[in-house]
C-alpha cells in the first residue's frame, strides 16, 4: 500500500528507529503543548477543572465521612455484652464453678457477677423505686453475670452464637443479647453506603460528560486546523493526541482540586469535631486522605479525564472530512 | 501516475459531478485541468486525493488501483500527494515555520531534518525571510507560495493544485506558475485545475477541459495534443 509512490527514488523514508523516537518526542511535545493550550485561556481551562475538583471532592468527603464514621462504631461494636440470668437457688459454689467454666470459653474475654444482693443495691440507687422494694417480702432479682465476648465475637452475628452456647448452660435461665440498636446501627451505615455509591456513581458520571462536552467544543474550534492535518496525511491517532492529553490534564488537575477541597474541608472540620470528642472525654481525630487514597482519586480522575476524551474524540474527529 | 478509467461520480441528490473521464497524466508530466465552474474540476482532484470516492470507475496512482485503499490507509496516501487550494488552507495562529513543517512533523522526522527541508522549501519560494511570522501578516501571493512550501516540503512525486491563481493578480499568477515549472523540471508530476485561460493559452501545456462533468478535449488549447 506504501508504495503509491512506486520506486521514486527522492523519497527518502525516515529509518523505523528515528521514527519510533521521534514518536515519543510527539508524544512529549503534544503534551507539553496541550497543557499550554489550557494555560492559555487559565479561566476557562480554571472554571472546568473547579467543576471536575468538586464532582471528586464530595465523593472523597462521603468517604472520608464513613471512613471516620466507621471508626467511631468499631468501638461501639465491642461493646456487645451477653447477660445472663441465673436460675434461682443456686449455691455459692455452683454458681463459682459455672462461672469459672465460661470463663474458659474461647469466646469469652471477661466475666462480671453480680450476685441478687448487689443487683437489688444497684436497683435501688437507679430505679428510685428504692422505697417500693422494701414492701417485698423477698428479692425479686436474679443473680447475673455479665459476659464480653472477645473482639473477634462481638460481631451482632458471633455475640448471638455465643449467646445460643450460653443458653445451653444448665445454670443458666435466661439470655438476653442488647443487639437490635447494634443491628439497626449497622443496617443504616450500609443504606448510607448504598445511597453514597450510588451518589459518587453520579458524580463521576456528571465528570465523564463534562469532559466529554469540553473536548467536543475544544475539537469544534479546531476544525480547520484538523481538516489541514488531515488534507497533508496525519492519522487519526496523530490528531486524537493531543485532545486525549487536554482530557488527562483536567483529570489530574481536577483531582488535585478535589485533594485540596478534601483537605480543606478536613482541616475545617477538625477543630470542632475534637472540641464535640472533648465533651465525650475522648481523644478521637478526624482521618484525612490517606496517601494510597490520594493516588487513587488522581489516578481515578485522570482515567476518567483520559476515557471520556477518547469517547468524545473517536466520534468527533471521525466525522470531520476535508 | 494517474489514470482514470471510465470514472464517474455522483453526489447525494443525483447530482451527477463526473462521467466516464477518462484521462492519463504520465510520471513527470506538467497539465492544466479547466473548465467552467462547476464542470467537475474540484470532484476530479478531490477524486484523486480520497477526499471523495469515485461512484463507478477505477482511479490508478502509479499503477496502484486507489479505490482498494481503506480509510485507515488514506493519511499515509495523501503523504505522497501535495495539495495545494485557492484558499491555501494555512494555519493562521502558527507561524510560515510551523505550517510548512507540518507534514514532516507527521511523518516524524527529526528537529534538525525538520529545520533543514523547511527552509529548503521556504528558499524555493522565496520565503527564507519571512519564516516566523504569522500568515495573516503575509499577502495574498506570499501566503499561496507557503501553501505551496507546505505541499513540496514532504518531496511529494505528485503536486495537485485548485484554482492556485485564482485570487492573484496576473504578475503573481505568473510567479506561481514558474515554481510549478520549477518542480516539474526536477520530475514531480503537476496537475493544476485553473479557469484562467490566459494563462494557460502562456504556458503551453497540455489541457484537460472538463465540461459538464465529461472529458471534452485533451492537448494543448487551441492545438493538438500528440
Amino acid at each position: 500500500m506504501l508504495n503509491i509512490l512506486g520506486s521514486s527514488p527522492r523519497i527518502a523514508k525516515v529509518p523505523w528507529y528515528k521514527r519510533f523516537l521521534m514518536y515519543w518526542v510527539n508524544h512529549f511535545q503534544q503534551a507539553v503543548g496541550s497543557l499550554g493550550e489550557l494555560w492559555r485561556t487559565p479561566m476557562a481551562s480554571l472554571m472546568t477543572m473547579a467543576v471536575l475538583g468538586i464532582s471528586l471532592a464530595l465523593p472523597a468527603s462521603f468517604h472520608l465521612l464513613l471512613k471516620n464514621a466507621e471508626r467511631v462504631t468499631a468501638s461501639w461494636d465491642n461493646a456487645a455484652e451477653v447477660s445472663l440470668f441465673l436460675q434461682p437457688g443456686l449455691s455459692e459454689k455452683t454458681t463459682q464453678n459455672f462461672i469459672q467454666r465460661i470463663s474458659l470459653y474461647s469466646e469469652v474475654e471477661a466475666v462480671t457477677y453480680i450476685s441478687k444482693e448487689q443487683a437489688i443495691v444497684e436497683f435501688r440507687e437507679m430505679s428510685g423505686f428504692g422505697n417500693a422494694l422494701d414492701f417485698l417480702d423477698e428479692n425479686p432479682l436474679p443473680a447475673v453475670v455479665q459476659v464480653t465476648p472477645k473482639p473477634q465475637h462481638a460481631s451482632p452475628a458471633g455475640a448471638k452464637l455465643l449467646l445460643a452456647k450460653l443458653q445451653q448452660e444448665k445454670e443458666v435461665e435466661q439470655g438476653k443479647l442488647d443487639i437490635e440498636w447494634l443491628e439497626r446501627l449497622h443496617g443504616m451505615i450500609s443504606l448510607v453506603v448504598d445511597s453514597v455509591v450510588a451518589i459518587a456513581f453520579l458524580l463521576l458520571a456528571s465528570v465523564l460528560l463534562i469532559v466529554g462536552n469540553t473536548i467536543r467544543l475544544n475539537i469544534l474550534n479546531r476544525r480547520s486546523e484538523i481538516e489541514v492535518m488531515k488534507l497533508v496525511g496525519a492519522t487519526d491517532a496523530f490528531i486524537h493526541r493531543p485532545f486525549l492529553y487536554t482530557g488527562l490534564w483536567y483529570g489530574l488537575i481536577g483531582g488535585m482540586i478535589a485533594w485540596v477541597l478534601t483537605s480543606s474541608l478536613v482541616l475545617w472540620m477538625e477543630s470542632a469535631v475534637i472540641r464535640v470528642a472533648g465533651l465525650y472525654q475522648s481523644d478521637f481525630r478526624l482521618l484525612g486522605l490517606s496517601l494510597a487514597e490520594f493516588v487513587f482519586m488522581l489516578g481515578l480522575a485522570s482515567l476518567l479525564g483520559l476515557v471520556s476524551s477518547y469517547i468524545t474524540v473517536k466520534r468527533h474527529i471521525h466525522l470531520i472530512e476535508p | 501516475m494517474i489514470k482514470f478509467e471510465q470514472v464517474s461520480k455522483v453526489y447525494s441528490g443525483s447530482h451527477q459531478a463526473l462521467q466516464k473521464v477518462d484521462f492519463h497524466l504520465q510520471q513527470g508530466e506538467m497539465a492544466f485541468l479547466t473548465g467552467h465552474s462547476g464542470a467537475g474540476k474540484s470532484t476530479l482532484l478531490k477524486l484523486i486525493s480520497l477526499l471523495e470516492r469515485p461512484s463507478d470507475g477505477k482511479i490508478y496512482l502509479n499503477g496502484n488501483d486507489i479505490s482498494q485503499v481503506s480509510r485507515r490507509h488514506v493519511p499515509y496516501l495523501r503523504r505522497h500527494i501535495g495539495i495545494i487550494f485557492q484558499d491555501h488552507r494555512l494555519l493562521m495562529d502558527k507561524t510560515v515555520f510551523e505550517n510548512v513543517a507540518l507534514p514532516l512533523v507527521i511523518e516524524g522526522y527529526g528537529r534538525s531534518e525538520i529545520e533543514r527541508r523547511v527552509m529548503a522549501a521556504l528558499d524555493k519560494v522565496g520565503l527564507s525571510d519571512k519564516a516566523f511570522c504569522v500568515p495573516v501578516h503575509l499577502s495574498g501571493g506570499e501566503q499561496q507560495r507557503v501553501g505551496i512550501a507546505r505541499a513540496v516540503v514532504n518531496k511529494p512525486p505528485l503536486l495537485l493544485a485548485d484554482e492556485p491563481t485564482g485570487n492573484l493578480d496576473p504578475k503573481l499568477s505568473t510567479e506561481i506558475l514558474k515554481l510549478f515549472e520549477a518542480f516539474n523540471s526536477v520530475g514531480v508530476s503537476v496537475l493544476i485545475a485553473t479557469h484562467d485561460l490566459g494563462l494557460i493559452a502562456k504556458m503551453r501545456y497540455r489541457t484537460l477541459t472538463l465540461r459538464n462533468g465529461k472529458m471534452s478535449s485533451d492537448g494543448l488549447l487551441g492545438g493538438s495534443y500528440a
